[in-house]
């Protein structure tokens, strides 16, 4: 397996991804905002498909228009007075119906596309792993530096918020780490997929973790070894990368999920 | 004696026409120990988010340290108890993260410094929760999570500290400790306390004021001046 350089570089990116989506998404998860990955996912598929209209990298544009989805989703939930749920639903739908109106203007309603919803991580090239090397470290030393803060908020949002806390900026912040996750994240497992390792990992570790800290660790290297072993299950059986990582994380919640109730016994 | 609050003249509505508090006039000196009690809906709530500059008066005007409350500049010496306070999220999170998170004004980036950890340290052993400090706060009683979160407002070294009903949920013998906690503190630490809740329960015995809030308030002096009839603050009744 690592005698291909296309499998190399498919773990390589898998392994960034793998401990970036759950860094981030544990955000999202511990303040109940699960969805948001998937209604950011939505609006990068515009934003691919804006791209392939325009001819200009997909993967740009999906990062742009993620970056704008979340940030949008992130004022109409605190702001906006539409109540959260429903301001997801709004984004959901809007940044797919865009998708598809303008893939099909673009008449790119074909295999090219499939790779964004699916994922393509065995095509990911030395640029691809080195772009995606360098916006997951950017994006793990933001979590890294601002880990107390956001802690503190998912805590005791409304203690913060008197304690002079910026709540508004910090939430804008996990909103555009969520849209960079997700834009990264398209290669490896798809958008239709994407938001899955932002989320599973979490609850699984969430299972068997004894603090706040571990299990921000644990779901890093539950994600990582999904993706890993995900990969290399998939290259040997033949199987489609991106859903068979997904698979294998839902398979680690499944597992830490009996896991936890056997040491709660 | 100093103000470390006041109120002149406030009035506020959710939505135009409503009135949930109407021509409040409150005055809270430094150092003391009030209770803000009455019936539920009663605005009580209300009451403490204006005072905190969480929302603003539609009329009248709310100050903090002769500052105006939303515009207060030294926020991280309020410490704030919400009602029914309880964990954000899923994960399992500690008494010592809970309280660590109360040190946040102090500094947003980067790890805790060495003087934050005693201070975090130093407000878990003051609530009694020292052998508890590393396990997790939802596996312990209503009455040790309340002073977890207790500890977590202290540790940012507050000179004004709102609990929000925090007895809520907690039994009547953990209601006598944190009340008798709450007056330890008071004494120790000099710290201006206000306690609000529906019911004036184990602290009538420590606060040196009693509010009733119905709307207006309707009572305001000390537990011995209130009359009998209001021991039971459902019953108070709005001033015609």
């Amino acid at each position: 397996m690592f005698e291909t350089e296309f499998m190399r570089l498919a773990l390589g990116a898998g392994a960034v991804v793998g401990v970036l989506a759950p860094a981030v998404g544990f955000f999202l998860v511990q303040r109940r905002q699960s969805l948001t990955g998937d209604g950011i996912g939505h609006v990068a598929f515009a934003g691919v498909a804006a791209g392939i209209l325009l001819d200009v990298a997909p993967v740009l544009t999906a990062l742009v228009f993620a970056v704008v989805g979340g940030i949008a989703i992130e004022l109409l939930r605190s702001r906006g007075g539409a109540a959260g749920d429903q301001a997801l639903a709004l984004v959901f739908y809007t940044g797919i119906a865009l998708g598809v109106v303008l893939v099909s203007s673009a008449g790119a309603l074909n295999v090219d596309l499939f790779q964004y919803l699916f994922g393509s991580i065995l095509t990911v090239t030395r640029s691809d792993l080195a772009l995606i090397a360098a916006l997951g470290a950017v994006g793990l030393g933001v979590v890294a530096v601002f880990y107390r803060a956001l802690a503190g908020v998912v805590i005791d949002e409304e203690g913060a918020r008197v304690a002079g806390v910026p709540i508004g900026a910090l939430n804008i912040l996990v909103a555009a780490l969520a849209a960079v996750t997700v834009a990264l994240s398209m290669r490896v497992v798809g958008i239709l997929l994407v938001a899955a390792l932002m989320v599973l990992p979490v609850s699984a570790a969430s299972r068997i973790a004894w603090s706040m800290r571990s299990t921000l660790v644990l779901s890093m290297a539950i994600g990582l070894a999904s993706a890993l072993v995900g990969l290399t299950i998939s290259y040997y059986a033949d199987l489609p990368p991106g859903g068979t990582i997904v698979l294998v994380a839902a398979g680690m919640f499944g597992g830490c999920s009996i896991a936890g109730a056997l040491r709660g016994r | 004696m100093p103000l470390a609050a006041e109120l002149s003249g406030v009035s506020f509505g959710y939505r135009p026409g409503q009135r949930v508090l109407e021509e409040v006039d409150l005055v809270l000196g430094e150092g003391e120990f009030v209770a803000v009690a009455g019936p539920n809906g009663g605005g009580k709530t209300t009451l403490v988010r204006i005072l905190l500059g969480l929302e603003r008066p539609s009329g009248g005007r709310a100050s903090l340290y002769g500052e105006a409350a939303h515009h207060f500049s030294r926020r991280r010496t309020l410490g704030y108890l919400a009602q029914r306070s309880e964990l954000g999220g899923d994960a399992p999170t500690t008494v010592r993260e809970v309280v660590s998170a109360g040190r946040l004004a102090s500094g947003l980036f980067g790890p805790m410094r060495r003087r934050d950890r005693e201070l975090v340290a130093e407000a878990i052993e003051r609530v009694g929760l020292a052998t508890q400090a590393d396990v997790p706060v939802r596996t312990l009683s209503g009455g040790m999570q309340q002073r977890a979160f207790i500890a977590k407002a202290l540790a940012g070294g507050p000179s004004l500290l709102v609990l929000d009903e925090p007895t809520t949920g907690v039994d009547a013998e953990s209601q006598e400790s944190l009340a008798a906690l709450l007056d330890q503190l008071h004494s120790d630490l000099g710290v201006t306390i206000v306690y609000v809740s529906h019911e004036f329960g184990a602290v009538e015995r420590f606060v040196q004021r009693i509010v009733l809030v119905r709307r207006t308030i309707v009572f305001d002096g000390a537990p011995a001046e209130l009359p009998g009839v209001w021991h039971d603050p459902s019953h108070v009744h709005v001033r015609d």
